[in-house]
């Protein structure tokens, strides 16, 4: 089922949660909202579930209209972030919850529950939990219930509100990669929120990303990750390096450097703002073809495959680098030590872009 | 047993708090109480059995336990629909209602008594618009249980209410969700994760009523087989200087009252069985 909303607006007193939102999730899609706390991505999501109702905007299912629709007629399975397992119940009893609510007419047998339960149990790989509850389970065991009780009624749309934020870091790479696995498997609209930009670029098949009640951009990972759309994206992406200075006429000007910016070609002597990211700064012992700048090594940190450098540049800015830890190894760098960087990618945005 | 928590506990000493424990316990209840017992113990085993079972006093076990009993349902129905209503909505004098709530616990009891006796009787407030119903309140088993109610209402609110002021509104939205309607979300979610509190605060409202005797007095009519409670009886041996006949009644409902609470606690074990 494609999922449309059209102009959203939702006021919580005086602030705004979402402003004038547009969206189109299609069909079978796997896709992340990402942004900041507050930038109204979880009210979007219970605004599709029916759990929060718009003051302006619709939303279509398929089409249809759906924005008055009760939330036990759209058809959502909806998993939260702290679980919300009914405690007094075992794992068997919640899975088949949705199952046992049913109209008479519509409810399945008991054996038919049965086997049903059976199946989601072995597709969360908890065949022996059934009969256990809720606080006999870990995080990442407890979630999994949670998301074999919402697709127990075979909803159209599953919603997912930070659904590992509540987990360890190990777990939570676990679950999502089984997540991305078993949407490969089942297909079913999935619209999940999260901050964690990682686990957006692994596991959405689109991303949108928020920001202060807006879309700032929305794409494939790639789409997002290597052209964003605007300074926000680019910041909340990745760690960057920010750099002041001015474009004109397809050439920016930062600091010592000079970027080739063809997409600002008829930018007259704008105030601009340059991004780079982490990772795209190369450090050298020599200086090489044009554009290093001399710089000293302050601080070294290594992080799992990664060394964090950060330098010191002439002139008082400081930069953060991220070497691969083979790179690090072959400069053998030290604290102190004076070093050539150079960038090798900018993004330039002109000033007036930023609010 | 002793290392329950060992080395780590945050209140040290395992050995002296419970030494504390039992001395407190041991002075405030275990003491007074087998006194009951060594009192009883000078009648005979025929004397005991005919004190506790003559006709009038067996008449009064079942308006006292009786009327316990249905006290304590009245309560824990409409105990728990004040504590929904304080913890679930917003309205002006909230905080005077909640104050309300608590007003049994402080009054004595015979004034509570008395004025629920005046405004029950067939001219009083109340009385005289129930009268012409062929409804009696005052002086007959009814006003006992009026009674009871009255003193044993802020026990179930007030165990009720945390409990649903913790309970997560994510679980109702994760119902309806699933496609239960309110009234399954009530029955199916929100009433078992109450009922171990409602037990609780029915357990207490009801050992309340069976041990009340103030307020009971002054509405109950006090008909010998009628309306006659068993702490009246015990007063009434009592002033007949026959102190042994009061204790064997007196033990014998504390057996009887002991063993229900204990029931009802097994229950609310149970009805927590999944925190286990």
């Amino acid at each position: 089922m494609s999922i449309t909303i059209e102009n959203l607006s939702k006021n919580f007193g005086n602030f705004a949660a979402l402003s004038d939102v547009n969206l189109e999730v299609p069909s079978g899609e796997l896709v992340a909202l990402l942004g900041p706390s507050g930038s109204g991505k979880t009210s979007l999501l219970r605004i599709i579930a029916g759990l929060e109702h718009p003051d302006r905007g619709t939303v279509l299912f398929n089409g249809q209209e759906a924005t008055r629709r009760q939330v036990k007629q759209r058809k959502v399975g909806f998993v939260f972030q702290h679980y919300a397992l009914f405690r007094h119940m075992t794992v068997f009893d919640n899975i088949a919850f949705g199952l046992t609510v049913k109209a008479k007419a519509e409810r399945p047998g008991k054996a038919e529950i049965r086997d049903k339960v059976a199946r989601l149990l072995k597709l969360i790989q908890l065949e022996q939990l059934a009969g256990r509850y809720p606080g006999q389970l870990s995080g990442g065991q407890r979630q999994r219930v949670a998301l074999a009780r919402a697709l127990a009624v075979e909803p159209e749309v599953l919603l997912l509100d930070e659904p590992f934020g509540a987990l360890d870091a190990k777990v939570r790479l676990e679950l999502r990669r089984w997540l991305r696995r078993l949407h490969d498997e089942i297909h079913v609209t999935s619209v999940f929120v999260t901050h964690d930009q990682e686990e957006a670029l692994e596991v959405a098949d689109r991303i949108v990303v928020m920001n202060k009640g807006r879309i700032e951009q929305e794409g494939t990972p790639s789409e997002v990750y290597d052209h964003p759309a605007t300074p926000f994206v680019f910041d909340f992406l990745g760690s960057v390096n920010l750099f002041r200075g001015r474009v004109h006429a397809g050439t920016a000007q930062m600091g010592g450097l000079r970027v080739h910016s063809p997409e600002h070609a008829t930018a007259d002597d704008a105030p601009a703002i340059g991004y780079v990211r982490a990772h795209d700064i190369t450090i050298e012992r020599v200086p090489g073809e044009g554009g290093a700048v001399s710089a000293e090594v302050s601080h070294l940190l290594s992080v799992g495959p990664l060394v964090r450098v950060e330098l010191r540049i002439a002139g008082g800015d400081t930069w953060e680098a991220n070497l691969p830890r083979e790179e690090a190894d072959r400069l053998q760098l030290a604290v102190g030590e004076k070093v050539f960087a150079r960038p090798r990618k900018m993004r330039v945005f002109v000033e007036d872009y930023q609010i | 047993m002793a290392s329950h928590g060992g080395k780590n506990n945050v209140l040290p000493g395992f050995t002296p708090s419970l030494g504390c424990t039992v001395l407190y316990l041991s002075i405030i209840v275990l003491i007074p109480l087998s006194s009951l017992f060594f009192k009883t113990a000078t009648l005979t085993w025929d004397e005991f059995v005919a004190a506790v079972t003559a006709p009038r006093v067996v008449a009064s076990y079942r308006v006292t336990f009786g009327s316990s009993l249905a006290a304590a349902l009245v309560n824990a129905f409409f105990g728990v629909l004040v504590a929904w209503v304080l913890v679930r909505y917003r309205f002006p004098g909230k905080r005077l209602v909640d104050a309300l709530v608590d007003l049994p616990f402080a009054l004595p009891t015979a004034v509570a008594g008395i004025t629920l006796a005046s405004i029950y009787s067939p001219n009083g407030w109340l009385g005289r618009y129930l009268e012409p119903h062929g409804i009696k309140v005052a002086f007959t088993p009814l006003g006992i249980v009026v009674a009871m109610v009255f003193i044993g209402l802020p026990f179930v609110v007030r165990t009720v209410q945390p409990v649903l002021e913790e309970l997560d509104r994510e679980l109702e939205e994760a119902a309806s969700c699933l496609g239960a309607s309110r009234w399954q979300t009530f029955y199916r979610i929100i009433f078992p994760s109450m009922l171990p509190a409602i037990l609780t605060g029915f357990a207490l409202a009801f050992a309340r009523a069976a041990g009340e005797y103030g307020s009971v007095i002054f509405i109950a009519g006090n008909m010998p087989k009628v309306s006659e409670i068993t702490p009246l009886l015990i007063i009434t041996k009592l002033e007949q200087y026959d102190y042994a006949g009061a204790t064997a009644i007196a033990s014998l409902m504390l057996v009887v009252s002991f063993l229900l609470l204990l029931s009802i606690n097994l229950l609310q074990k149970w009805s927590r069985r999944f925190a286990e």
